[in-house]
């Protein structure tokens, strides 16, 4: 009989994810993976699973919480990490705040989005982590682009993209100084879509706000806001309740939904294949400026 | 849905970001909003035209200065196939960012101008194609709107092209005449050229065989990790975890162990999702042995009837990377060779190479930053190694400066 050797993209993405994962097992001492309980990370957390399978995944997860965030993700969170019997972490922005590490933005766009990656770098410090696994995806958006599998940070916590690593073939540089560490992203290759299409192939449970449900909202600068403790309504805006789905899921206070009635699977699919806008379109952060990633990356964000 | 990566290499000018934002464009993955953006960038700076190398120039320096700095990696999608696009800079100076591209590349898109025909950017990009072992190169002829559409510009580009690379070894070349800017050739087969009887750019990417570019011959597992569940369920499991570097793997299959050189048959080929009877490159697997051996990280598990090369004596083609510093003869370096990693010592330089007229240079043997180079190396520890040739894996390795821990450098072992 005769066959091809080939695998198709979404069991190569896996496979290569699952080689990066493992690198990062036998190349740092303490590695950690950032959970959101978005669906990027969602995926990364099922593909150690895969990877180190039958045993546990050997390093914890940490979840960056702003406080600020839909009650689904949390009750998501906990049973997916007891399924997998990981170990979690919570960072506490809400601890940072209290401390004084970080002072709260105010005004009716204020946001702990910015405030994070304190919370992350003092998290990644005090408990000795040496490189923190993400879900970061390089078609999410253009200085992700040039982000390598493993991105190198120095002892303050940046990124510095004109003097990155060159990464070549399969081969993975993770040598660094003491203080230092390392960013690790085995999603590098995968789009939006290969995401869905593995997760449906998987048949991985996701949140429930990544299906069309009915909310109350307020439309702000081109984005949907879902209407929480959080977000306050302004007195020249009006709260409506639509038929919504998330397409990203983050801090509530710059995580818009969309329109959607997309409530299975296999809607959602069809609708990210029909989309005219990327994912973090959805995304206030993004706005701010037009290099809004890569500033926020240079000063430690995920 | 199948994979292909590929690589862009162009001059300054040549029309590449115009072509990737074409390609793009035309297979709708450019987004409402990143064209938005793109736009407002574009009036905001004054461009004339909408100024598609935005969408791929996203870093801040690069945006201000109007370049390309680093290898930025682009994703596209059609029925067919799954795309990866590693576009590579033209400066001359960015070498490094080329071999970094087509390190990973199954098919190299080479651009020319057709005004001005073959010049030295195009002699460095076919050798580092040809350096790398891309099994594919598509030379793309742009511009042809500039010169009428014209038959005899294109053939006689084409000839001395193939002059040229007979001293090369691309195994696969495909010529195509197109205009980037205005469609021609790129998605839709141009009206304007009916004596062109090749396909479209887009339907040769998507049809073009490689399925045999990798190794199923020689049968290589680099070990990255041992998988021991502390469970009772799986109390006596050892999983020897990697990704295959070439050949297959079955169940019942004699292997080696090195540098052990222990013997013992492959019991069970593991994934989460259950056994396999069969595992090849590039399949991550964890494999357990019928006998208790000890095997761990660095370790190479082949069959006993094709081994690989083991030695301490290393021949290599380098490219330098490192701006700070130039190769030092007699110097030590870390060397990362699949999971292995060993002290190495450079112990000759032979020659140098003219990567614009593929001259040997043997009276300046100083390799700097983006220079490339047949380098000897004596290793602490035995590599387990293929010619680059053979095995894109097995037979390539990343130097490592043990003082700074940046990559300084590439190697394909001869």
């Amino acid at each position: 009989m005769s066959h091809s050797y080939n695998l198709n993209h979404l069991d190569h993405l896996e496979s290569e994810a699952i080689y990066v994962l493992r690198e990062v097992a036998a190349q740092f001492q303490n590695p950690v993976l950032l959970f959101s309980g978005g669906k990027d990370s969602i995926c990364v957390a099922h593909l150690a699973k895969k990877a180190f399978w039958p045993a546990r995944p050997p390093f914890p997860f940490m979840h960056v919480d702003t406080g600020h965030n839909f009650p689904e993700t949390i009750a998501y969170r906990d049973e997916f990490i007891a399924n997998i019997g990981a170990r979690l972490v919570v960072a506490s922005v809400q601890d940072s705040i209290d401390k004084g590490r970080v002072v709260e933005e105010k005004g009716p766009n204020a946001s702990r989005n910015a405030l994070q990656t304190v919370t992350l770098l003092d998290a990644i410090s005090e408990n000795g982590f040496d490189c923190a696994l993400g879900g970061a995806r390089r078609d999410e958006e253009k200085a992700r682009a040039k982000e390598r599998f493993f991105s190198h940070r120095d002892d303050f916590g940046q990124w510095d993209p004109k003097n990155q690593r060159p990464e070549l073939w399969n081969i993975f540089n993770g040598r660094m100084s003491p203080g230092e560490h390392f960013r690790v992203f085995p999603l590098s290759n995968w789009t939006e879509m290969d995401v869905w299409q593995y997760i449906k192939k998987e048949n991985i449970p996701l949140p429930s706000l990544y299906f069309a449900h009915d909310r109350e909202v307020v439309a702000r600068q081109g984005t949907l806001l879902a209407v929480t403790d959080f977000v306050t309504v302004a007195e020249d805006e009006k709260a409506e309740t639509r038929r919504v789905r998330f397409r990203t899921v983050g801090d509530a206070t710059c995580t818009g939904a969309v329109e959607s009635d997309a409530d299975s699977l296999d809607a959602v699919i069809a609708e990210v294949a029909a989309a005219r806008q990327t994912e973090r379109g959805t995304r206030a952060d993004d706005k701010r400026s037009e290099t809004a990633m890569e500033d926020r990356k240079r000063q430690g964000y995920f | 849905m199948e994979l292909l990566r590929f690589t862009t290499a162009g001059s300054v000018d040549d029309g590449k970001s115009t072509l990737i934002g074409r390609l793009m464009y035309d297979t709708k993955t450019i987004f409402e909003d990143q064209l938005e953006a793109v736009v407002t960038s574009s009036k905001k700076r004054g461009d004339e035209n909408v100024n598609l190398a935005l969408l791929t120039d996203g870093l801040r320096a690069e945006r201000e200065q109007g370049i390309t700095i680093d290898v930025a990696y682009r994703y596209f999608a059609t029925p067919k196939r799954k795309f990866i696009i590693a576009d590579t800079p033209g400066h001359i100076q960015y070498t490094r960012n080329m071999v970094t591209g087509a390190s990973t590349a199954n098919l190299a898109i080479i651009l020319i101008d057709a005004r001005k025909g073959i010049v030295e950017q195009t002699c460095r990009h076919s050798f580092i194609a040809s350096l790398l072992r891309i099994q594919h190169v598509v030379l793309a002829v742009n511009k042809m709107d500039l010169v009428d559409y014209s038959e005899a510009r294109f053939d006689e580009i084409v000839s001395a092209y193939k002059e040229f690379a007979s001293r090369l070894q691309i195994p696969q070349m495909t010529f195509i005449p197109m205009s980037a800017l205005n469609g021609d050739n790129v998605v839709e087969k141009s009206a304007n050229m009916p004596w062109y009887q090749g396909a479209p750019l887009l339907y040769h990417l998507e049809t073009v065989y490689v399925g045999s570019d990798a190794n199923h011959v020689d049968a290589r597992l680099p070990v990255q990790w041992v998988i021991r569940p502390q469970s009772n369920e799986w109390h006596d499991f050892r999983g020897f975890a990697g990704r295959i570097a070439g050949g297959v793997f079955k169940p019942g299959d004699d292997v080696m162990v090195l540098p052990s050189g222990f013997t013992s048959k492959i019991k069970g080929i593991h994934t989460a999702d259950g056994e396999l009877e069969e595992a090849f490159h590039p399949q991550s697997v964890a494999i357990t042995l019928e006998d208790e051996i000890d095997i761990s990280r660095g370790d190479m598990i082949v069959k006993p009837n094709n081994q690989p090369n083991v030695s301490q004596d290393i021949e290599a083609m380098i490219c330098w990377f490192s701006e700070k510093q130039k190769l030092n003869p007699g110097g030590h370096y870390i060397l990362q060779h699949t999971s292995r990693e060993v002290k190495a010592k450079v112990t000759a330089v032979r020659y140098k190479v003219n990567v614009n007229t593929l001259h040997k240079i043997e009276d300046d043997l100083e390799i700097g930053l983006n220079e490339i180079g047949r380098v000897a190396f004596r290793t602490s520890a035995p590599l387990f190694h293929d010619s680059y040739r053979r095995n894109r894996i097995t037979g390539s390795f990343v130097l490592v400066d043990p003082f700074t821990n940046n990559t300084v450098a590439a190697g394909m072992i001869r």
